[in-house]
């Protein structure tokens, strides 16, 4: 501990240089959410109860399946930002850097499984 | 500087708990991150529902009988009003970052409205869908 110079036992306890990026992202997913949460629970809610020629009928029509393609990517990566501030705050060290990997890998999973579904119904 | 003490020094207390009797604001604020990570689960059924709809009528029928279920019912009552509360929450922090409405009792008026308005668009959701 005697031989540790200031600058030495500052390094590393600054500035992540990327908070204002993660806030801002935050803040534009946020302003999105506005929008497209009403849009989404409404047009999905109504794809949802019926049968699945039903089902397939409705998504194949262009205005839910945008909106559910726009929801799926904008809403997912904004939980996972959300989740990752979680971890970020609660969980330390090797943990949870395997628990940020983990959400990433789950969330971009979703987003392709998502947009996949969207397509092949629409075809 | 160079001779800080790092060891004994006193920490703050954790937000909730025995230190801090529970508050609009602090409460309101837990309660967008919890809904935020609920969501992320939201989005996992959800999608698991289109996947099999994609896939086959026969895995969509078992799918969709989870979903429509009494407790598929219950999970996605909860889940609306999650997402309800999620944006409406995320709304006030979009006003905050803006620079208005930063006041403690203008911010407790807003925790409030997060979750009677979340409320009554979830039931508004439930009338409708």
């Amino acid at each position: 501990m005697a031989f540790l110079t200031d600058r030495k036992r500052a390094i590393g306890l600054g500035s992540g240089r990327s908070g204002t990026h993660h806030h801002w992202k935050m803040m534009i997913t946020s302003a999105a959410l506005v929008v497209l949460v009403p849009l989404f629970v409404f047009t999905f809610g109504a794809g949802m109860g019926g049968t699945h020629e039903e089902v397939l009928a409705y998504f194949s029509r262009p205005f839910p399946a945008i909106i559910t393609a726009l929801t799926a990517a904008v809403a997912i990566l904004h939980f996972k930002a959300e989740t990752e501030e979680a971890i970020v705050d609660y969980v330390h060290g090797v943990t949870g850097k395997l628990l940020i990997v983990a959400v990433t890998a789950f969330s971009y999973v979703l987003i392709a499984a998502a947009l996949f579904a969207l397509v092949k119904m629409a075809l | 500087m160079a001779d800080v003490n790092r060891g004994n020094r006193p920490l703050s207390p954790f937000m909730i708990g025995q230190y801090y009797r529970p508050q609009m604001t602090s409460i309101s604020s837990i309660m967008v991150r919890i809904t935020g990570i609920a969501s992320l689960g939201t989005a996992f059924l959800l999608v698991w529902w289109l996947l099999a709809a994609a896939s086959s009528p026969s895995y969509f029928a078992v799918i969709d009988g989870i979903l429509r279920s009494f407790i598929g019912d219950i999970i996605l009552l909860l889940s609306t009003w999650a997402i309800w509360y999620h944006m409406l929450g995320r709304l006030r922090h979009v006003i905050w970052d803006l620079g208005y409405c930063v006041e403690v009792e203008i911010s407790e008026k807003m925790g409030l409205g997060m979750f009677v308005g979340a409320t009554v668009l979830t039931l508004f959701t439930a009338l409708v869908v």
